[in-house]
């Protein structure tokens, strides 16, 4: 399984033709305590850069875009019922949702842990 | 859009910025300062703490004004000030300070302020977004009979919260003496301060203006207290709304009167129709009018039924369909106090009773609000 980055600071995890979406560890720290999460509905065809879901912190609203084009197979109701799980552990217990992968040539563009790295030294 | 050479103006530093640096404060502009909207604990913590402890935030980046007689009568300073403000300055009394604002001849707000008379002279505490238009309007109206005296060389530092009286103590031996709104010159730790046990958080708490040099001084003794942690812009903000205070640009502003506002009870009898100098002020016929006949619209608090927060600018509407909104968002957040989302806004005065359900549109959605009393948490003043 190859973890890949947005420059919008999400994450995916890809294993077969289904990739998990997260905010990575640096985005839930500028945004700080997240209080709301709205996810997208099973089933809804996400076109990339759409906005897919909401992360809330006390101040302010923030979108996560969908990195790919895809369908919504599963979201983590983890988080909805405990935004803050995105605080403790964004790369990991806290993803966001999981796309079916529509074109795997979109996967090219992305960047790996330390071109990430780099990107938000 | 500027122009793509236009450098940004610098950003002011306030005399606590490099103890902000220090204690790892996450630095935003803000009211044109370099100022700490959280440190390292984040503002529900932050917040959590004030409620339930002490907090301490640098609000020096505010305006600190001293208005002088002319005659060296306070009186003639108080009589002055009631041209520009709706509100009876002239019976504050010695050592006590009032909440008070300034009006336009259309009834809006211009800015809120604090007025403490200090013996001899007038002590003013103004939005800092708004200092230097205060300043020139102090100047141009009432400089036949004041002197205007922008006190730059001092900070100010709020220390709010349930702990706030018994850590001030240790270093001030006037303070637990003193009440809700009482102001006044006070040594702290020897130094030459203005107190006035007041704040913008709702708990009880005091503000301290310290001459600048002395600033530093001051706030690390204050946070050496275990009681005491460092408050951000961002937890002064959730603590201010789910106070139900306004913030000034957000809650009220120029279209906005102190009726709309419903901030009524802040205009004593004296300066309202019938009473011993009624009017006199910019706007009064409009205001002394709705005090008497009622306002179009009045400020209302709103509490979101489900767990998204309602921002800033999101349009209120009667139900789940009509295309018109009867109004809008003015501040929302979440209340780290409450653990929900807390708002306020306006709204028609026939659609604003508490109780009353109203819908805000949040991306695409029309989401259901309670019309709730104001404050979601109660004042816990000295009084």
């Amino acid at each position: 399984m190859t973890t890949l980055y947005t420059a919008d600071h999400e994450w995916l995890a890809v294993d077969g033709d289904v990739v998990t979406v997260g905010i990575t560890n640096y985005a839930q720290e500028q945004l700080g305590d997240i209080v709301f999460v709205e996810l997208p509905k099973i089933g809804r065809q996400l076109k990339k850069a759409e906005a897919a879901a909401v992360v809330e912190s006390v101040k302010a609203a923030s979108d996560v875009y969908a990195p790919i084009t895809g369908e919504v197979v599963e979201v983590n109701d983890a988080v909805t019922g405990e935004p803050a799980l995105i605080n403790s552990d964004a790369d990991s217990k806290a993803w966001l949702f999981k796309l079916r992968i529509a074109d795997k040539s979109e996967l090219d563009g992305l960047m790996d842990a330390a071109a990430y790295q780099a990107h938000t030294a | 859009m500027p122009a793509p050479d236009a450098a940004p103006l610098p950003l002011k530093q306030t005399p606590l910025h490099a103890l902000h640096l220090a204690r790892g404060g996450k630095m935003v502009p803000f009211a044109g300062y370099d100022m700490p909207v959280q440190y390292a604990a984040g503002v529900l913590k932050e917040h959590l703490h004030t409620r339930t402890s002490a907090g301490l935030f640098d609000v020096s980046h505010m305006g600190q004004i001293a208005l002088r007689p002319k005659s060296d009568k306070v009186e003639d300073a108080a009589r002055a000030l009631e041209r520009l403000v709706p509100q009876d300055i002239v019976a504050v009394a010695p050592g006590r300070q009032r909440y008070a604002q300034f009006t336009n001849a259309e009834g809006g707000i211009l800015d809120d302020l604090m007025v403490a008379n200090f013996g001899d002279h007038l002590f003013l505490v103004v939005n800092a977004a708004c200092k230097a238009e205060d300043e020139a309007l102090l100047r141009a109206e009432l400089s036949d009979s004041c002197v205007i005296e922008p006190l730059t060389d001092r900070a100010l530092i709020a220390l709010q919260g349930p702990k706030a009286a018994a850590v001030l103590a240790k270093h001030c031996a006037d303070a637990e003496a003193m009440r809700f709104m009482d102001a006044g010159p006070r040594k702290v730790m020897g130094l030459d301060c203005f107190i006035s046990r007041s704040g913008y958080t709702g708990e009880d708490g005091f503000e301290i203006s310290v001459p600048a040099a002395d600033a530093e001084k001051l706030a690390s003794a204050l946070l050496a207290d275990d009681a005491v942690a460092p408050i951000g812009l961002g937890a002064r903000d959730s603590l201010r709304l789910e106070a139900g205070l306004c913030l000034y640009g957000h809650d009220i502003d120029t279209t906005t009167t102190p009726v709309e506002a419903d901030l009524v009870w802040s205009i004593q009898k004296s300066r309202r129709n019938g009473g011993v100098r009624a009017g006199g002020f910019p706007g009064a016929d409009k205001i002394l009018a709705q005090i008497d006949g009622g306002a179009s619209r009045k400020r209302v608090g709103l509490k979101p039924e489900g767990r998204a927060p309602v921002r800033d600018g999101a349009q209120l509407f009667a139900d789940a369909s009509s295309s018109e909104p009867l109004g809008s968002v003015t501040s929302g957040s979440f209340g780290p106090s409450i653990n929900g989302p807390i708002a306020m806004g306006y709204l028609p005065a026939a659609n604003a009773a508490v109780g009353g359900t109203v819908f805000a549109e949040v991306r695409g959605q029309r989401l259901p609000l309670r019309i709730s009393n104001l404050p979601f948490v109660p004042h816990s003043y000295k009084r």
